[in-house]
């Protein structure tokens, strides 16, 4: 418990799913030209999440005409629309920077089978 | 001799600043801002031209161990009729009349979107060499130095005027002085929790006091 954890109770977004590095997501972000507003969508791969309460952030990396392409969130963003796990990546590392130096086949994540609970 | 800054009221409010976080506004920008904690004050004292020559008002704030305050102090509450406080400040502005003995004010004073000022006392930063305390250069890394990285370098000149000129810039204590930060916009007032939250950062560490005042220096724009 934080100080300031009610100041910040007000900013904090409920909506967030759960994703984790590895995984593809598909940020719908708000876009505002002139005075109306659209939603632009922003796919790729989480290489990083960071940070925590109403200051953590994400990383999205997606390579967009051969050019790679990273851009970073705030979690709790009221710019993002909605965020969409599309499929979830089996990785080892919380920080997948090395992606940056991979292309191709290469840069390629697995998907995570999904595995029932054993009970 | 000031009468140029006389003729704003100047409203202000002591409280403890409790850090800092970040919001949103409405058009989704990402702002920071500082949370200082008003509570309420109570005016203990008000200062006339009559009486004293200049019109003030006299703040307290915070509490206080009873047994902590000294007997001229317990006096000067008492007359004012509120228990005892820990901080107490003065702010000079010409309205000083319209405020009451024991009266309380809160976060409200200020609104959204105003300009403050904000005084603290900043953080003590101990003994601090040149660079750090004002920011000298120091001296190269390479070609030939030697273990005289961060210092200052000559202090001035040798049998004339054989001494070292007062005011020269020297290492020593650095921080733990009275700041003022100017033009802060009040970002938001939180009446219920009796919070301010200011845009921007305010001198001091985490539960250090601070003044928050009307900017001084701000255009007059409901003039």
């Amino acid at each position: 418990m934080h100080t300031l954890d009610s100041v910040d109770a007000a900013s904090l977004r409920s909506d967030v799913p759960e994703f984790r590095a590895g995984d593809t997501l598909k940020v719908n972000v708000k876009v505002v030209e002139g005075n109306r507003s659209r939603v632009q969508a922003f796919q790729g791969v989480v290489i990083a999440r960071q940070g925590g309460g109403v200051r953590e952030t994400f990383t999205v990396r997606k390579i967009s005409f051969g050019v790679g392409v990273e851009r970073t969130f705030p979690v709790h963003s009221p710019q993002i629309d909605t965020i969409e796990v599309l499929t979830r990546g089996d990785v080892r590392r919380a920080k997948l920077y090395y992606l940056r130096k991979l292309r191709g086949k290469k840069a390629k994540i697995k998907e995570k089978r999904e595995t029932t609970p054993s009970k | 001799m000031t009468t140029q800054q006389n003729e704003r009221a100047v409203k202000a409010v002591l409280g403890t600043k409790l850090g800092m976080t970040q919001t949103w506004d409405e058009n989704g920008r990402l702002v920071p801002v500082t949370v200082v904690q008003v509570g309420s004050n109570v005016v203990t004292q008000v200062r006339t031209q009559d009486a004293d020559g200049y019109s003030a008002v006299q703040l307290a704030f915070g509490q206080i161990d009873p047994r902590k305050v000294t007997q001229p102090l317990k006096g000067h509450f008492e007359k004012a009729g509120v228990t005892p406080r820990r901080h107490v400040a003065e702010v000079r502005t010409p309205d000083a009349a319209e405020y009451q003995l024991g009266q309380e004010l809160t976060a409200e004073v200020f609104d959204a979107g105003q300009l403050v000022d904000v005084v603290g006392t900043t953080k003590g930063k101990g003994t601090a060499g040149v660079m750090k305390r004002h920011g000298f250069k120091g001296v190269s890394a390479s070609h030939g130095s030697h273990r005289n990285h961060r210092k200052p370098g000559s202090i001035g000149g040798a049998s004339t005027p054989s001494r070292v000129f007062k005011g020269l810039r020297m290492a020593g204590r650095m921080g733990h002085d009275r700041q003022t930060t100017q033009n802060l916009t009040v970002y938001k007032v939180d009446a219920d929790k009796g919070l301010l939250l200011v845009k921007g950062a305010v001198p001091g560490p985490k539960g250090g006091v601070v003044l928050v005042r009307t900017a001084a220096k701000s255009a007059v724009k409901e003039a």
